[in-house]
């Protein structure tokens, strides 16, 4: 094969790069609109459920009284909600040390059938740091917790 | 930029830009980020609006109940949400005997607690509070928008909550409190 | 005294560089002979004042100086000598300062052996690099103080984060901090050869050590990053795709294409406007990753100090230089001659292709780590994981790995296909078959093409070694062997750890057994213990791997007192062909324990593979370097000889 003409190459490198380039931009597109794991509340998840097996988050407050662990010792159920729906959940692992009945937690996981399987709790309030989805929680989880309660 | 390029550029030339066009939608994403209101702690929705009314028991042999009405009148006071059962508030206890030691008066709410629970805790930790009311059911914390423990509150003379403070009080906060509180009077 | 001195210092620092700064530009006129002496002194100095500077600031920590306010928020008295030296730059204003310390020592550096840039282009570059530093000495000076007193001595310091006090965590960022900083030499020449427009093999040569000096930093450092994050969060991942850890990645694929475009420079003077576009673009990217970890704009698993405010100072410092080195780019790489030609089968070729395959994953990387904000700005809220990252990167990674096993086969400027084809044969071939066992064995795709591929590049790697006198073989060319071996060893690590690992969650009562993979893990019992300032609950577990001796394992939940926190210490058994983990985590109501136990397959060839990666760097360096040391003092002693007979 020969060297290509001179004043050719730099625009063949320069296509091959733009080509990657865009093909990158509109590859990352796509997969992100496939694969990007959107944030739902109780009553989002229960209105408009993802599709089975996507993995999704799901931000609530664990209802008092809910947490129930397995006879294998390390599965628990818990219901999560927001005042308007509820979620079962169900985790096998070990939980964060803030992870108690009545405060916010953040389940990464995926919808079977009616219950929500997570992967993995995020649950802290130490440090002034609050899950970043829960912000627009407060009253949600006000009333959500005000009607368990009652 | 001294002078022209001596030679014109070539088809390249446009091309050449898009790494700072590139840059550019960068740069607007992150401002707009930074801009936008503070993500990192719940903005609370209830300052400016009054507290709910409670009656809640006391939690401790020594120290009475608490009351919405007891917040009326007088002068600002320091709400704190707190538990035996909690770590943070074991290490925030410094700082609420200093605030106290400063002239602040602190009422406490206990939240799912137990009585010889918490005495232990008091005994351990010190007693900054005048009053101690025993939340069993997280109402008063849900009714003040609270999330978690400890937090604390500052509420003014007509019992109006005027500043939160969420998570522990750690001892470069203390002036910051007192500051709210004494803002909280005038 | 000693904090004063060192605020002093600093201040005479900034001074100097703005001096440097002032230097070159006037230098660089036509009229401007007269300052051209004077740029390499001046950048001399500021590299030896602020190095002082520092030293003032390890000393107030090393005597626990608690009037000032950085050591009184940040050590401890009590905390042992190391942790104090740590601390120095385990805090904001510390670490700036370090930030700052390795750019002006660079920059010195730089301006006292250089002798084979053009001078126009040197004094471009140290102006360059001094109004880099310039941004950061404003930033330390005005918004963040190391130096600054307490009005009164605090009676005690506050204590470092309890996350802080391990050794890993405590010399990983310094070791971060020196490759991206490191990146910035190859900024400020990059700058420099645009504004002399004089971008050639003796730019590319000049330039080559310090990317590749910051390059075995990151790599370095993100691979002892990786094995910190998999032993100390206790979830058995090493790579969570986190902000903080994209934020090590980008510099270093940036890093990694820039290293092979400088080759293709020095060796062929091809490629130059794109080696002065990812010159700027490598250190971009560290200051990006800093921006995007210290302005909190992205949440992370990783606990770290974040303030918008300071967010705000260091994007201000990127728009000036970012924006800057690429408008100037857009102005000038437009005349920056064309370099030689080459033929779309030839080792520039393959370059080329790989230099577009990292910048693909760069880019990828990049828009995921920055789509939740994005997103979030149409009032959506995502997250993006490994079920992203991992696929869309493997789409570039897999041609990458297959056309490194051909590049260093291929002749320079123009070959055949058909030549290298034979020798490659025997790679290829094991490459099939390894994935075709592991793909009809049951294990996923992707999984399945690493194993394969893996093995093929490991075996191809060792093939421009063939015919040749090992003795003599020079050190770069090893150093080439040798990471791209370290790659190929990763990559089977990755897949393995993906495709075999075994993960069992049990609750369990002392005494009791799980199978989990070859080992039979007991657990004897549970203790409380202490230590200095923790205290921890810790589990006896006896593994036997496949029946044989017992080997004990303690795993820890550790409380610690000052600052409040906990931590999980996982129990580790590595084996040649694997590693256990285990993780102790509460007790049930029925009096039993929870544990998590994984064995995964040669896991441990991620982090060998990463330094091996940085090994071969490291071989590269000192070959470059011995012949550059011997080229100077060659040219010092014509130079004497001529000197002498001129007399």
């Amino acid at each position: 094969m020969s060297a290509i003409k001179a004043k050719h190459q730099r625009l063949v490198l320069l296509v091959i790069a733009l080509a990657a380039l865009i093909g990158a931009g509109l590859l990352a597109a796509w997969a992100l609109s496939k694969q990007a794991s959107y944030f739902y509340v109780p009553s989002d998840l229960v209105a408009h459920p993802p599709e089975q097996g996507r993995a999704v988050r799901l931000g609530g407050m664990v209802q008092r009284g809910s947490i129930k662990t397995m006879p294998d010792g390390v599965t628990i159920t818990f219901v999560v909600g927001d005042g308007k729906a509820t979620v079962p959940v169900r985790y096998a692992g070990i939980t964060p040390d803030l992870f108690v009945e009545g405060s916010g937690v953040v389940a990464e996981g995926r919808m079977e059938g009616a219950t929500f399987v997570a992967d993995n709790l995020l649950a802290k309030h130490d440090e002034k740091y609050v899950p970043r989805e829960m912000k627009d929680m407060t009253q949600a989880q006000a009333k959500a917790v005000v009607a368990e309660t009652k | 930029m001294s002078g022209p390029p001596s030679s014109a550029p070539r088809k390249p030339g446009l091309a050449l830009w898009l790494p700072l066009a590139l840059f550019a939608a960068f740069l607007a994403l992150v401002v707009w980020g930074l801009l936008r209101p503070d993500n990192r702690e719940v903005a609370s929705t209830f300052i400016g609006k009054p507290i709910p009314a409670f009656d809640l028991p006391p939690a401790s042999a020594d120290r009475p109940g608490l009351t919405r009405a007891q917040f009326v009148g007088g002068k600002p006071r320091l709400l704190n949400i707190f538990a035996s059962w909690c770590g943070p508030c074991a290490v925030e206890a410094p700082q609420l005997a200093q605030l106290a030691a400063a002239g602040a008066e602190i009422d406490g709410v206990a939240i799912r607690d137990r009585k010889d629970d918490l005495a232990r805790f008091l005994a351990a930790n010190g007693n900054p509070f005048a009053r101690i009311g025993q939340d069993d059911l997280s109402k008063v914390q849900i009714g003040i928008g609270s999330s978690g423990v400890p937090e604390t509150f500052v509420v003014d003379a007509r019992g109006v909550i005027r500043y939160q403070h969420i998570g522990a009080i750690m001892p470069d906060d203390v002036p910051m409190i007192l500051g709210k509180l004494k803002e909280a009077g005038q | 005294m000693i904090a004063e001195l060192g605020l002093a210092i600093l201040w005479m620092a900034a001074a100097l560089a703005v001096l440097q700064l002032v230097a070159g530009a006037l230098a660089l006129r036509p009229q401007g002979a007269g300052m051209v002496g004077v740029v390499r002194p001046v950048a001399v100095a500021q590299g030896v004042l602020v190095a002082l500077s520092f030293a003032a600031l390890i000393t107030l920590f090393v005597t626990t100086d608690l009037s000032v306010k950085l050591v009184a928020e940040n050590s401890h008295s009590a905390k042992p000598l190391i942790f104090k030296i740590a601390g120095t730059w385990g805090n904001h204003e510390g670490s700036m300062l370090l930030w700052v310390t390795i750019m002006s020592l660079a920059g010195g550096f730089v301006a006292l052996v250089e002798r084979r840039l053009p001078e126009k282009t040197l004094i471009a570059t140290l102006a360059a690099q001094a109004f880099v530093s310039l941004g950061f000495y404003a930033f330390l000076l005005l918004a963040s103080n190391p130096f600054a007193r307490l009005p009164q001595p605090a009676p005690e310091g506050a204590g470092l984060n309890p996350l802080l006090q391990d050794i890993g965590l405590a010399f990983h960022p310094p070791t971060l901090y020196v490759g991206y900083v490191g990146l910035s030499i190859a900024f400020s020449f990059a700058v420099g050869a645009l504004i002399t427009r004089d971008v050639g093999p003796a730019f590319a040569r000049a330039m080559r050590p310090w990317v590749l000096g910051a390059w075995i930093f990151l790599t370095v450092g993100i691979t002892a990053g990786s094995y910190w994050a998999y032993y100390t969060l206790g979830w058995g991942g090493w790579w969570f795709w986190d902000p903080v850890e994209n934020a090590s990645l980008m510099p270093w694929l940036a890093a990694t294409a820039l290293l092979h475009s400088v080759s293709v420079l020095a060796a062929r003077n091809a490629l130059r406007a794109w080696t002065v576009m990812l010159g700027v673009i490598a250190f971009s990217m560290s200051m990006v990753g800093t921006f995007l970890v210290r302005s909190g704009i992205l949440t992370s698993v990783h606990a770290f100090a974040v303030d918008p405010a300071r967010g705000s100072f260091i994007l201000a410092l990127l728009a000036i230089y970012i924006g800057g080195a690429l408008l100037l780019f857009a102005l000038r790489a437009g005349t920056v001659t064309e370099g030689a030609r080459f033929a779309f089968v030839s080792r520039e070729a393959a370059l080329v292709f790989n230099n577009v395959m990292l910048c693909g994953i760069l880019g990828i990387v990049l828009v995921g780590t920055l789509y939740p904000l994005l997103t979030e700005a149409f009032g959506v809220k995502v997250s993006v994981g490994p079920p992203y990252f991992n696929p869309v990167s493997a789409i570039f990674a897999f041609p990458m790995l297959v056309v490194m096993a051909v590049g260093p086969l291929l002749r320079w400027k123009d070959d055949r296909g058909g030549r290298v084809a034979p020798v490659l044969a025997v790679p290829a071939l094991l490459a099939v078959a390894v994935a075709g066992a592991a793909f009809a064995s049951g294990v996923n795709t992707l999984p399945a093409l690493g194993l394969g591929l893996g093995a093929g590049l490991a075996l191809a790697s060792l093939l421009p070694l063939r015919g040749r006198n090992l003795r003599r073989t020079p050190l770069p060319v090893w150093g080439m062997v040798v990471s791209h071996l370290g790659l190929a060893v990763a990559a089977m690590g990755m897949a393995s750890e993906s495709a075999f690992s075994i993960e069992k969650l049990a609750a369990l009562t002392p005494g009791e057994t799980r199978q989990v993979g070859p080992y039979a893990l007991t657990l004897d019992r549970i203790d409380p213990v202490a230590g200095p300032n923790w205290t921890a609950l810790q589990a006896t577990v006896s593994a036997r791997y496949a029946g044989g001796d017992a080997v004990v394992l303690t795993p820890q939940a550790r409380v610690f007192a000052n600052p409040p926190g906990t931590r999980t210490e996982s129990a580790l058994k590595t084996r040649w062909n694997g590693q256990l983990y285990v993780v102790l985590g509460e007790e049930g109501d029925d009096g039993r324990w929870q544990m998590r136990f994984w064995w995964k397959p040669f896991v441990p060839l991620i982090w060998l593979g990463g330094l091996l990666v940085g090994l071969g760097g490291l071989l590269a360096l000192v070959g470059r370097v011995a012949r550059d040391v011997k080229r100077l003092v060659a040219i010092d002693k014509i130079t004497f000889r001529r000197e002498r007979q001129g007399r």
